[in-house]
C-alpha cells in the first residue's frame, strides 16, 4: 500500500516539475528552455523575458493551483456526502459562482478582479448553502439519480440565469468563456488571491481529512466515535466555498476535474482522506496543466476552452461510475 | 348504483379539467397575440383574425405573432408528449429530452451541418438547408438515445442508469457543442446562443410545414399505442406477465420519442424543461391514462410555452430572450419540488 502511495507521489512530483517547465516552455509562441532560464533568474529584457514573467508564470501558477483545488474539493466532497460523483462542478456550485461573476463583468458598479472575486465568493455561497440544506433534509444523499438530477437542475437554472445576464450586456461570448473554463486572463493578482484564499481553505481542508475519514464509514459510525457528522459536513463545505468562489474567479467553470482525479487516485491508493487528499490535490495540478498546455497548443494561436479537455477524460469515467451503480 | 354515481362525477369533473386546460391554453394564445412591441386590445386581434383588421394589424398578426405561437404549439407538442413518453417508459418523473441529452444530440448535428454550409443561422437559411434540418435532427437525437441506450445496457435497461447515463452524455454533447460555438464570430455567437438555449425567432410558415405533419404522424402512432405505455407503467415483470415484450417496445418509445424531440430541436433549438412540466402537471390533473395524458400534456406545454415566449419577448424589449432560458428558470423550482417530494 505504501509503495504505491510514494511511487504515485513521485511520480505525480516528476509529471508537475516537467509540466511546469513545458508549460513555460510552449505556446503561441515557443520559448527557448535557456529564456524562460534567465527571463525568471536574471529579469531578462526583451519580449521572451516579458511573456515568461508576466504571461507564462502565472498562467502556470495559477492553472496548477486551480486544478489542485478543484481535485481536492471534489475528493472533500465525495468523503462527506458519500458518494462517487459529487463534485462542485455538478452540484452546481460552480455554476452558481459563474451566475455571480456574470453579474459582476456586466455590471458597471462591481467590475474588476475584485468584484469578479467577491462575487464569485457569494455565488459559490449560496449555491452551497443550497447544496447544504438539501443533504440535510435529505438523508439520502448516496442515491447517484437524485443528486445528480439535483445538481444538473441547479446548473442548468443557473447557467439560464448567467446567459440572460450575459446577453442583455451584450457579452454573451465571455460568458462562454467562464461556462467552459480557461486560463487566458491569468495574472499575478490572480496567482496571490488564489495563493492567499485557496491556500489557507486548502490547509483547513487537510486538518479535517482525518473527520472525513469517520463521516465517510457512515453517520453512525462517526456519531458512535465521537463525531458529529453534520458539524463535519459543514465545515467542509465552508471550506469548499471559498475555493470554488476563487477558482471560478480565476479560470471559469472547469468541470469534471474532481469528479475523475480523485476516483482514479482512490482506486489505487484506498479510501484515506489523509493520503487521498495531498494527492489528488497534486495530480489534479498535473492535469490541468497539460489540459491547459494542450488548449493553447493545438489550435494555437487560437485557444480552445480547458474544459473540454477535463470533460473528455470526465465523461467517460462518469459513465463508468454510473454503470458500476447497483440500482 | 352509487357506483355509476361516482363514475359519472368523475367523468364529469375529468370533462371540467379538460375544458379548462383547453382555455388556458387559448387564453394564452390570445395573450401571445395582443401584447408586444405593437399591442392590440383583445377585440383587435379578434377582428384581424376574421380579417378586419388595418395593415398594421394585419402584419403583425399573420407575419410575426400568428406564425410564431403555430411554431410553439407544433414545438410544445412534441416535447410535451415525447417528455410523457419517457416518464412513462423509465416511471420516473425526472426523464425529459432536454436533460438526457437527447435534445443535445439533435442540436450538435444541427449546429454541424449549419457550420459545415455556411455562417448565417436564421432567415437566410436556404430552403434545401431547412428541408434538411428537421431530418439531421431527427438523427441526431436518435444518435444520442443509440449512444445512451448502448453504453446504459447491462443485461437489459434499468430506467435510474438510463436517466444517469443519459445526463452525462448531456454534459460531453454540451461541451462539443460550446467548443463549436466558441470559434464563432460575436454575431453568430450570439444567433447560435439563441438557438441552442431555444428560442422561437425567425419563425415562419415554411418550418411550420414542414414540421407539423411528422409531428401530428407520430404522435398519432405513440396515441394509437398508447395502451402499451399503459401497461409498461406496471412494471417490467407485470408488463411482461400480460404479454408486452418490454426491451422491445421500450426501444421503439424511445425512438418515436427521439424523433419527437428532434424535430422540435430543429426548429426551436434546445428547450430544456418543458417534456417534464407538461407530462407532470396533466400527470397529476388526469393520472397515468396515456390516452388522455399526452393530448392534455401537449395542451399544457403549448400554453407554457406560448406564456414564456410572450415573456421572453416582451421583458427586455426590444431585445429578446431565448424562450428556452425563461422555460428554465420556470420550469427548474419545480423540478426540485418534485424532487424534495419524491420519496
Amino acid at each position: 500500500m505504501n509503495k504505491k502511495l510514494v511511487l504515485l507521489t513521485t511520480v505525480g512530483v516528476l509529471f508537475l516539475i516537467a509540466g511546469m517547465f513545458a508549460s513555460m516552455v510552449i505556446g503561441a509562441k515557443d520559448i527557448p528552455l535557456h529564456d524562460v532560464w534567465n527571463g525568471i533568474f536574471h529579469q531578462a529584457e526583451g519580449i521572451n523575458g516579458q511573456l515568461v514573467r508576466e504571461v507564462r508564470a502565472p498562467r502556470m501558477l495559477s492553472s496548477l493551483l486551480v486544478g489542485g483545488m478543484l481535485a481536492l474539493t471534489g475528493a472533500m466532497m465525495q468523503g462527506v456526502l458519500r458518494n462517487p460523483i459529487s463534485e462542485p462542478s455538478i452540484m452546481g456550485v460552480t455554476q452558481g459562482a459563474t451566475l455571480a461573476v456574470a453579474i459582476a463583468t456586466v455590471s458597471p458598479f462591481i467590475g474588476g478582479m475584485y468584484g469578479n472575486f467577491l462575487m464569485g465568493l457569494l455565488g459559490s455561497a449560496i449555491s452551497g448553502v443550497l447544496i447544504l440544506l438539501f443533504s440535510m433534509k435529505n438523508a439520502s444523499m448516496r442515491s447517484l439519480s437524485k443528486i445528480l438530477l439535483a445538481g444538473t437542475a441547479m446548473s442548468t437554472f443557473f447557467l439560464s440565469l448567467a446567459s440572460v445576464v450575459a446577453l442583455l450586456g451584450n457579452r454573451s461570448q465571455e460568458l462562454a468563456f467562464w461556462v467552459a473554463g480557461g486560463f487566458r486572463q491569468a495574472n499575478w493578482l490572480q496567482v496571490i488571491f488564489l495563493v492567499i484564499i485557496g491556500g489557507i481553505c486548502s490547509i483547513l481542508a487537510m486538518t479535517l481529512s482525518g473527520k472525513i475519514n469517520l463521516v465517510n464509514l457512515g453517520d453512525e459510525v462517526a456519531i458512535g466515535l465521537g463525531i458529529s457528522p453534520e458539524k463535519v459536513k459543514l465545515l467542509t463545505i465552508l471550506c469548499i466555498i471559498p475555493i470554488c468562489g476563487v477558482c471560478v474567479a480565476v479560470a471559469g467553470n472547469i468541470g469534471f476535474v474532481g469528479l475523475f482525479v480523485p476516483h482514479i487516485i482512490r482506486k489505487i491508493i484506498g479510501n484515506d482522506y489523509r493520503k487521498l487528499m495531498p494527492v489528488s490535490f497534486l495530480w489534479g495540478s498535473v492535469i490541468l496543466l497539460f489540459a491547459d498546455i494542450l488548449a493553447r497548443k493545438l489550435m494555437a494561436p487560437y485557444e480552445m476552452p480547458v474544459g473540454l479537455f477535463t470533460a473528455c477524460i470526465g465523461v467517460p469515467v462518469f459513465l463508468m461510475l454510473v454503470r458500476k451503480e447497483k440500482k | 348504483m352509487e357506483r355509476s354515481q361516482q363514475y359519472h362525477s368523475y367523468k364529469k369533473k375529468k370533462r371540467m379539467l379538460i375544458a379548462i386546460c383547453i382555455f388556458v391554453l387559448l387564453v394564452s394564445i390570445l395573450v401571445g397575440l395582443m401584447i408586444g412591441s405593437y399591442s392590440m386590445s383583445p377585440m383587435e386581434v379578434i377582428q384581424t383574425l376574421f380579417g378586419n383588421g388595418n395593415k398594421m394589424q394585419n402584419f403583425s398578426i399573420f407575419k410575426i405573432r400568428l406564425p410564431r405561437i403555430c411554431l410553439a404549439l407544433v414545438v410544445a407538442g412534441a416535447l410535451g408528449v415525447s417528455g410523457g413518453v419517457l416518464q412513462g417508459i423509465t416511471r420516473n418523473p425526472l426523464a425529459e429530452p432536454g436533460m438526457i441529452g437527447i435534445n443535445a444530440g439533435s442540436a450538435l448535428f444541427v449546429v454541424l451541418l449549419i457550420s459545415s454550409k455556411s455562417s448565417e443561422y436564421y432567415s437566410a437559411i436556404s430552403k434545401m438547408t431547412a428541408i434538411l434540418m428537421p431530418v439531421v435532427s431527427m438523427i441526431g437525437a436518435l444518435f444520442a438515445v443509440a449512444l445512451i441506450y448502448g453504453l446504459a445496457y447491462k443485461k437489459g435497461i434499468t430506467p435510474v442508469r438510463f436517466i444517469l447515463t443519459g445526463v452525462g452524455i448531456n454534459a460531453g454533447i454540451t461541451a462539443i457543442i460550446s467548443f463549436y460555438q466558441l470559434n464563432m464570430s460575436k454575431g453568430d455567437y450570439n444567433q447560435v446562443l439563441t438557438w441552442t438555449n431555444g428560442s422561437l425567432w425567425g419563425s415562419n410558415w415554411l418550418y411550420i410545414a414542414i414540421t407539423t405533419p411528422l409531428v401530428l404522424l407520430i404522435i398519432a402512432i405513440i396515441l394509437w399505442k398508447s395502451r402499451t405505455l399503459d401497461v409498461l407503467g406496471l412494471g417490467d415483470e407485470l408488463a411482461t406477465g400480460v404479454g408486452v415484450s418490454v426491451q422491445k417496445e421500450m426501444v421503439i418509445f424511445l425512438i418515436l420519442s427521439a424523433f419527437l424531440a428532434g424535430l422540435a430541436t430543429s426548429v426551436a433549438g434546445n428547450i430544456a424543461f418543458l417534456g417534464l412540466l407538461g407530462p407532470q402537471l396533466a400527470k397529476r390533473m388526469f393520472g397515468s391514462n396515456y390516452r388522455l395524458l399526452l393530448p392534455m400534456s401537449a395542451c399544457l406545454s403549448g400554453a407554457i410555452l406560448i406564456f414564456s415566449d410572450t415573456i421572453a419577448r416582451n421583458l427586455f424589449s426590444p431585445l429578446e430572450l431565448p424562450v428556452g432560458i425563461v422555460v428554465s428558470i420556470l420550469g427548474v423550482p419545480y423540478f426540485i419540488y418534485l424532487m424534495m417530494k419524491e420519496k
